[in-house]
């Protein structure tokens, strides 16, 4: 078996299932104010200043949500609003075309049902927003933007965003980013203190961590509109009991992603390519998603030519290959990246797309069973042609 | 004559989200078969603001197939076959309506979708057959070829919607509950015992793309509003009607015509004239049809020649008829024995021989038993 979805999901790792494990049997609330509501106040503490640390925050910054979805609503929707509320002129919302649908959708929703004007800022053909596009954007009306959301790098082909350059010149217009770094975390360095964003999104369980939690990392002068209220936890931003042992196995894995990054960067990054080389080697005229080289170090995107990437798919799969085509979708029917068709790839050249995205667990044997199957599934593929 | 030999397929199983397919697909995969599941996305209409989302009924539809699938223990995808159903079942389907005949979608779909796209697809990618839960029985010949036969079960019997298949779509089909004596419940049952969710869910509509079985508001919406005349034989005006296209060859309810019959006998649409945007109502007795001419033929096996005596199946659950029929060209002739009763044409003649299928044809224009006056 060759598990090759690391960007949908990565194991766990041993030590932030030891540590999640650990917490599972204690009891606490971390709201108490008796000794077993201090006990787990300290745990959920110490493992903000944990992530804070591996992420260059402060602690105050890091606020704990149940995953990246609800980070990047919360983020998306409670800027927002914050921002109109403050000034009604404020309703301008710019956003890269290539956002996962969490930050997609939740803008999509802002412009139906919040008066709020989407405009989606210009890639290039490796899906990446340049700072003059995002300045042009601006300085068409700089009164009117409420914010900017722009993610760290792509989860479906890799290209990193020039996520510092882009928080400078929105920062001139006095206009808070948003970056969802769900995929960078662990992969490229993320400082969020340099980064300049007003708010960040980060995951638990593409880093190792356990699934049903991340954080927004979220700039002090920042007080976003809630989308969930309630008990005022977590800085009256979100409301919520905290899961203590979710949070603690979060902080344990956001600290090794830190710590082994560089390593993970050039072992992890040395086979990918070599997972790129095989690919090209067997199917020539496969085409590379994404910026060639500043790129997450574990994904491999691949579009190939007269298939479709459904049929590739379920012929890797039989052989024991998991990938994915990109973009998931509720029904499970294919529909042309949104991600692909944003860098202008012709709508039947995107439905051939195909995204290998490695992990900690990769091994030489996972990118010889690719070398091996890859040929002759594309061959089979392309016969089935296009439906 | 043996029965179909269990040697492992690579199989691709039509899961709909219904009881039938899903225990249809575990009893391939029961059979030793190596099968993988496939829900097709037949509908597109929007109903989320995501694009090209699908809607709920789909959605709902394809979680059930997911999850028999995972209970079976096979893989499972969705195919993407909305355009292709758009363009060759339900337009199909519009304009045979707004033609004045009655077609059956359920028999397009199984020649130009379940057995010709997704059968060409599964072929392309390695799969030796495609498996649906339809009710009929496929028999191998000593000599290797082919024949459809009706379901041990008679009352469960779909032998009819796949009278068009051919022997190279017959070679590819394998129907895992042919053989089965069984009530709906024993189904049920047995789905229950393999752990399928799908046991306790309702069946499906007859027309899959009509989720609230409208098939006249579906077809209002489509055509548009087109009043016209009820006539009798005589061509007299008894009334008026909002499209020809809502009526049927055989229909009695919802003529609402205000003076009785002279005879006060009940009347029904005898003819549906699309040109003149009229439809004829009469007595029952000229509903009866003596012979019909149909188009479009297809045979399980080789075309048969010269005139040959068979039983014909005029409709879904309909009952048989002893009939001569013979090739002409591209055209099927055919005479009843007895006259039958409202015969649509739109709607396809399945030819057999005892309980083997031999062909089918769309049943183009039919000859009354007695003269309209």
């Amino acid at each position: 078996m060759a598990y090759l979805d690391h960007a949908a999901t990565t194991p766990m790792l041993p030590e932030a299932i030891e540590a999640m494990t650990a917490q599972l049997a204690v009891t606490g609330n971390a709201s108490s104010l008796h000794a077993a509501g201090r006990r787990a106040r300290r745990t959920v503490e110490e493992a903000r200043e944990a992530l804070a640390e591996a992420l260059g925050a402060r602690p105050s910054e890091v606020v704990f949500t149940s995953g990246g979805t609800e980070a990047d609503n919360l983020a998306v929707k409670g800027l927002f609003w914050a921002r109109r509320s403050a000034d009604a002129a404020r309703t301008r919302v710019l956003a890269s075309p290539v956002e996962h649908h969490a930050v997609l959708d939740a803008v999509h929703w802002l412009g139906e049902q919040e008066g709020a004007t989407v405009e989606y800022l210009r890639v290039d053909t490796y899906g990446r927003v340049h700072p003059e596009a995002l300045r042009e954007a601006i300085e068409r009306n700089p009164d009117d933007v409420a914010l900017v959301t722009v993610m760290w790098a792509n989860n479906e082909i890799g290209t990193v965003m020039p996520v510092r350059q882009l928080a400078a010149v929105a920062a001139e217009f006095g206009v808070p980013v948003h970056a969802d770094a769900v995929q960078a975390f662990g992969q490229v360095p993320v400082d969020f203190g340099a980064s300049g964003l007003a708010a960040m999104t980060v995951s638990g369980h593409k880093i190792g961590g356990p699934y049903g939690i991340g954080a927004l990392l979220l700039g002090r002068e920042y007080s976003p509109v809630p989308v969930l209220h309630g008990g005022g936890q977590e800085r009256h931003v979100r409301s919520g009991t905290l899961d203590v042992p979710a949070v603690a196995a979060f902080a344990v894995a956001g600290q090794l992603a830190a710590e082994q990054r560089e390593r993970f960067a050039r072992e992890i990054g040395g086979l990918r390519d070599e997972l790129i080389d095989v690919v090209r080697k067997a199917v020539p005229e496969a085409i590379l998603g994404g910026d060639p080289v500043d790129r997450l170090p574990a994904n491999a995107h691949f579009t190939f030519p007269g298939c479709e990437g459904d049929s590739l798919l379920l012929l890797l799969d039989a052989q024991g290959i998991e990938c994915s085509t990109g973009s998931a979708c509720t029904a499970g029917v294919a529909q042309p990246s949104h991600v692909l068709l944003a860098t202008g790839t012709d709508p039947d050249l995107a439905r051939g797309s195909l995204r290998f995205s490695l992990g900690h667990t990769s091994t030489k044997a996972d990118v010889d069973a690719v070398a091996q199957a890859i040929g002759p599934a594309v061959e089979r593929a392309r016969t089935a042609g296009l439906t | 004559m043996t029965e179909t030999p269990q040697r492992p397929l690579r199989v691709l199983a039509a899961m709909s989200g219904g009881v039938d397919s899903a225990v249809a697909a575990a009893r391939a995969a029961e059979a030793g078969h190596d099968v993988t599941g496939v829900h097709l996305a037949l509908s597109a209409n929007p109903q989320s603001f995501r694009t090209g989302a699908r809607g709920c009924c789909t959605i709902e539809d394809s979680r059930d197939a997911r999850r028999a699938a995972d209970v079976i223990g096979i893989p499972f995808y969705v195919w993407d076959l909305a355009e292709r159903f758009r363009e060759d079942v339900v337009e199909d389907f519009v304009a045979e309506y707004e033609a004045g005949r009655t077609p059956n979608p359920c028999l397009r779909c199984n020649e130009k979708i379940k057995f010709a796209a997704l059968l060409d697809k599964a072929l392309a990618l390695g799969f030796d057959a495609v498996c649906t839960g339809h009710y009929a029985k496929v028999i191998v010949n000593d000599d290797g070829t082919r024949e459809l036969h009706r379901a041990s079960d008679m009352a469960k019997d779909q032998s009819y919607v796949l009278g068009v298949l051919d022997d190279k779509q017959l070679a590819h089909a394998m129907f895992p509950l042919g053989d089965t004596v069984t009530t709906k419940d024993e189904i049920r049952a047995e789905a229950e015992r393999r752990g399928l969710a799908v046991a306790r869910k309702p069946d499906s509509h007859d027309i899959c793309f009509i989720a609230d079985g409208d098939t006249q508001g579906f077809l209002a919406q489509r055509l548009g509003r087109a009043e016209g005349d009820i006539v009798d034989e005589s061509g007299t005006k008894l009334g008026t009607h909002e499209g020809a296209y809502g009526f049927t060859i055989g229909q009695r309810k919802g003529l609402r015509i205000g003076t009785p019959a002279p005879d006060g006998k009940p009347r029904y649409v005898l003819d549906i004239s699309p040109v003149n945007n009229t439809v004829t109502v009469g007595p029952a007795a000229s509903l009866d049809v003596s012979g019909l001419t149909a188009i479009k033929p297809r045979w399980c096996g080789v075309a048969p020649t010269g005139p040959g005596t068979y039983t014909a199946q005029l409709r879904a659950h309909g009952g048989e008829t002893p009939v001569t029929a013979e090739l002409v060209g591209d055209e099927l002739q055919v005479a009843f024995e007895e006259p039958v009763r409202g015969v649509a044409p739109g709607q396809a003649i399945v030819l057999y021989d005892g309980t083997r299928v031999v062909g089918s044809a769309t049943i183009a224009t039919t000859s009354r038993a007695t003269a309209v006056a």
